[in-house]
């Protein structure tokens, strides 16, 4: 089980400082959720993990391993896997071939096999397919396996990019706002999933979502981003009785 | 078929190792799990039986024993249940909708000592009212997700751990199980059926082994059915329409029995496997054929120009088959054209193509449904039966099939209506009786002859017409007999109208609360541009109101008797659901709470001075937060002719 370290890490735009030494430590095997207002720094600190961005200044490492300046597709080899904000899916294509698509860097066979399909190319695809139905199941998306994505329900496309996430098989989840505009029952539904990952799956999940309520509930660690600085951090109630962090976040009470 | 008699001495768990020495490599049962179909030969079917048999056995589970099944249609389902047969046991089967509290009656009333659930929602409910279930040993569930949390509470066995526990005894007594299914009789009750109580707890249906062979045989006898042929199960297991297909058709027949997925991908997984014979609520049927509807409506001119010059070809073609006349030459040849043009085609893409015959029992069809499907050739059939006789007792015959009936009895089943217009029935596929209710299983066989409940008569063709529950008919206030199921289901026909309650018993004129259909009337409103966000507003809509009086019209003008018509009527804010409590767990209307829960409604429908009332609707969502919604509910009268 690897930690992720992120240490003194400052990301600035021009002369804006989208993150001031932000130090965050997200322990394997846990739920840890980064909150804040709007424009925080909650999705910057995702985009410097998964190497979309690299910071202006500190590192980041992944166990042993410094990833601060990786690229994404070597992050993703790493075993760290992200599911967007605004969903990134091929929209004409079906559920099951977005799927397939995400993990074709782990297939390991030439384009001679690819012609022949036989041998490695067709064993190795049976396998893909195989995991991807694993996490069909996991995420109960049978009856949308062949519809395209495009025609799908905005909650159902979520849960498809979470799914696209997971059949890269990652031990560190990367999740931003999974539950925006969704009902309530979709969001219950999607806990369920994050706690299954968790608990089951033993995936350590990095979770980025405005619904305080599930936050609380399903986080075993909590941090506070306001304008790009660290405000607060610690577990679920330590965090809810943080003054800065009402202050930030809910806002200051006036008597 | 003289070489099918001898199966009725036999139980249902020695009639499955017939099964397995005819045709033991022949597929039995095929699951589609992680996308593929997974198929069990009768061999490796009679081998779970086995292990699960002995697995219960292990656990303590002893003759006359009881184990409930709470799961949806996986093959463990039928494995639990015949295990427990095979031991000496009996079975049952809880609707996987029911709420703890129910749960938790019923393991009580029958005195169930083993429950099987497939996954960790059925255990939680089964968790909750542990305290209250003392005589329930332990709990098997199938799929282990979720289920950490009871990990380390011996309460709670996995199946695997079941099959481990059976075939670990068979190494050591290998001549056990065939003793113990040797030790079975076709007379012993295997299998209590909960029948669906509108009101209170339900009654569990004492059924046989015999009860349930019986049924399969005679039926095939009619509709005979390959050994290579295929059916799909999708019904819930606990409703007897499942059961007699699993248990009767299945053993009797030797067919296949194909699992979907899940509930919501069956449709889908009926389309892969195409399966030759299939029985189900009219909802099903009426569900399909709205899709259709639905997709010939979107499609472009030619394709709907098409479907709709050979649809009144094949209606009429039709009315020839159901009746069983020749058809004349210029139709046939014109109903041979449509059938390779858009019948076929069409019956493909729903997955009927290898239908032989479609059953459709537990409420009334419209006739035009009827002909919509004999039109694109598939043969829909009505059957009539209770619980208590297997399911089915009549049915149309092939090339004798009329709407408005519900066929001729099986062979080797009597029918007589009794002086009260009662429809009495006899057979060898009727029940001993309710578990523990000698009082209800009195008033259920007085005389040897099953008692229906439903008011009906024999027509001129021999053929079994069903009115109503005989103590549903209600009479208006001039004591003129109306059946409100059958206006109802009149409504029904209107592809716009997905429920509807008529009332006027001890009233001067019989009026209706009804829900227009939201996928329908829906589509009906965006074609017109009328905007709505919720199935409140949609329902509230001048526009949609017309169209429903439209219809109401058009069924009044129809009506048999002039005490039939509708005099007023609301389009009611919210569906009926069994979540509600409104539909019974079958989707029947459940008539006294609705009436009670609406009765403001009632009263202006009774009361011609009201035109619209404020009304405030309660929601109870899923999650069991709660919200009240204020609307306007406005009531129409219908002109008098």
């Amino acid at each position: 089980m690897t930690t992720l370290h992120i240490s003194d890490v400052t990301l600035t735009f021009g002369g804006l400082n989208a993150l001031t030494e932000v130090n965050i430590t997200i322990e394997p095997g846990l739920i840890t959720s980064l909150i804040g207002p709007n424009g925080a720094g909650k999705t910057s600190v995702l985009n410097c993990v998964s190497g979309f961005y690299h910071p202006s200044k500190g590192t980041i490492r992944y166990g042993e391993q410094d990833i601060t300046r990786a690229s994404p597709h070597q992050v993703s080899n790493m075993g760290i896997a992200r599911a967007f904000q605004n969903l990134e899916l091929f929209r004409g294509l079906s559920v099951l071939d977005n799927l397939l698509l995400a993990r074709h860097q782990s297939l390991r066979y030439s384009i001679f096999h690819a012609l022949i399909f036989y041998g490695k190319a067709s064993r190795m695809e049976a396998e893909n397919r195989a995991y991807v139905e694993k996490v069909i199941d996991f995420m109960e998306l049978e009856p949308y396996r062949k519809s395209r994505v495009g025609n799908l329900s905005y909650g159902v496309q979520k849960r498809v990019e979470v799914a696209r996430a997971l059949t890269l098989a990652p031990q560190l989840l990367l999740l931003d706002e999974p539950m925006a505009g969704m009902n309530i029952e979709e969001k219950e539904d999607i806990v369920r999933f994050i706690i299954d990952l968790k608990m089951e799956w033993d995936i350590t999940v990095v979770l980025v979502e405005h619904d305080l309520g599930v936050v609380m509930d399903i986080s075993d660690q909590v941090y506070v981003l306001d304008f790009g600085e660290l405000i607060g951090s610690g577990n679920p109630e330590e965090v809810a009785a943080d003054t800065r962090v009402i202050e930030a976040y809910i806002g200051e009470e006036h008597t | 078929m003289d070489d099918r008699k001898h199966l009725l001495t036999l139980s249902i768990p020695q009639l499955l190792r017939w099964r397995v020495a005819k045709t033991g490599d022949k597929i039995a049962l095929r699951e589609k799990d992680y996308g593929c179909w997974n198929s069990y030969s009768w061999n490796e079917y009679y081998d779970f039986v086995r292990k699960t048999g002995l697995g219960l056995r292990q656990i303590g589970f002893g003759k006359g024993e009881k184990v409930a099944v709470i799961s949806d249609n996986i093959p463990e389902t039928l494995f639990v249940a015949l295990g427990a047969q095979a031991v000496g046991g009996l079975s049952a089967a809880i609707y996987q909708t029911s709420l703890p509290q129910e749960i938790a009656d019923i393991l009580n009333y029958l005195g169930i000592s083993i429950v099987f659930c497939n996954d960790q929602e059925q255990v939680d409910k089964v968790t909750d009212v542990r305290e209250s279930i003392t005589a329930v040993k332990k709990v098997i569930y199938e799929d282990s997700r979720g289920m950490r949390g009871y990990r380390g509470d011996d309460w709670y066995i996995s199946i695997d751990e079941i099959y481990d526990l059976g075939e670990e005894l068979h190494r050591r007594q290998p001549e056990l199980f065939d003793t113990l299914v040797d030790a079975g009789a076709a007379d012993d009750v295997c299998h209590f059926c909960l029948t669906s109580g509108t009101t209170g707890l339900p009654k569990g249906a004492m059924l046989t082994h015999r009860n349930y062979i019986n049924m399969g045989l005679q039926l095939t006898e009619v509709d005979p059915l390959e050994e290579t042929d295929e059916y799909v199960s999708f019904l819930p297991f606990a409703w007897i329409g499942e059961q007699m297909n699993s248990f009767g058709v299945a053993m009797a027949t030797g067919i296949a029995i194909n699992f979907p997925e899940s509930v919501e991908t069956s449709m889908d997984d009926l389309k892969e496997i195409g399966p030759h014979f299939m029985f189900g609520a009219p909802r099903i049927y009426e569900t399909i054929r709205s899709q259709i509807w639905l997709k010939i409506d979107e499609s472009y001119w030619l394709n709907r120009l098409i479907y709709t010059y050979f649809m009144k070809i094949g209606e009429r073609a039709a009315g020839y088959r159901m009746s069983g006349k020749t058809l004349p030459v210029g139709l046939r040849f014109q109903a041979w054209l449509g059938k390779q043009m858009i019948y076929r085609p069409l019956v493909n893409q729903i997955g009927f193509l290898r239908l032989r015959r479609a059953y459709t029992g537990g409420a009334a069809l419209g006739p035009e449904l009827f002909t919509f499907y004999q039109a694109i050739g598939v043969n829909l059939k009505q059957i009539y039966g209770q619980t208590e006789i297997v399911g089915i007792a009549y049915m149309h015959r092939d090339g004798d099939v009329r709407p408005d009936t519900v066929g001729k009895p099986l062979p080797a089943t009597e029918c007589r209506i009794s002086e009260d217009g009662e429809i009495l029935s006899r057979s060898a596929s009727v029940t001993p009786g309710y578990y523990n209710l000698p009082e209800k299983t009195e008033e259920l066989l007085a005389g040897g002859w099953l008692h229906s409940g439903d008011a009906g008569y024999i027509d001129d063709n021999g053929h079994l017409v069903v009115i109503d529950r005989i103590s549903d008919v209600m009479h208006t206030a001039a004591g003129e007999m109306f059946s409100p199921m059958f206006l109802e289901n009149r409504l029904k026909f209107s592809p716009y109208i997905k429920e509807a309650v008529i009332f006027g018993d001890g009233r001067e004129y019989v009026a209706a609360l009804i829900n227009v259909d939201p996928i329908v009337v829906g589509k009906w409103a965006e074609d017109r541009g009328l905007s709505f966000s919720t199935y409140m507003e949609l329902s509230g809509l001048k526009e949609v109101a017309s169209l429903i009086k439209g219809e109401v019209a058009s069924i009044n003008s129809s009506a048999e008797q002039p005490h039939f018509r509708i005099h007023r009527f609301a389009l009611l804010y919210k569906l009926l659901d069994m979540d509600d409590g409104e539909l019974t767990k079958t989707g029947k209307i459940r008539r006294k709470y609705v009436r009670e829960k609406y009765e403001d409604l009632y009263e202006a429908l009774y009361d011609s001075g009201v035109d619209q009332k404020d009304v405030e609707a309660f929601y109870q969502y899923q999650d069991g937060q709660t919200s009240t919604v204020t609307t306007t509910l406005h009531f129409h009268t219908m002109d008098r002719p």
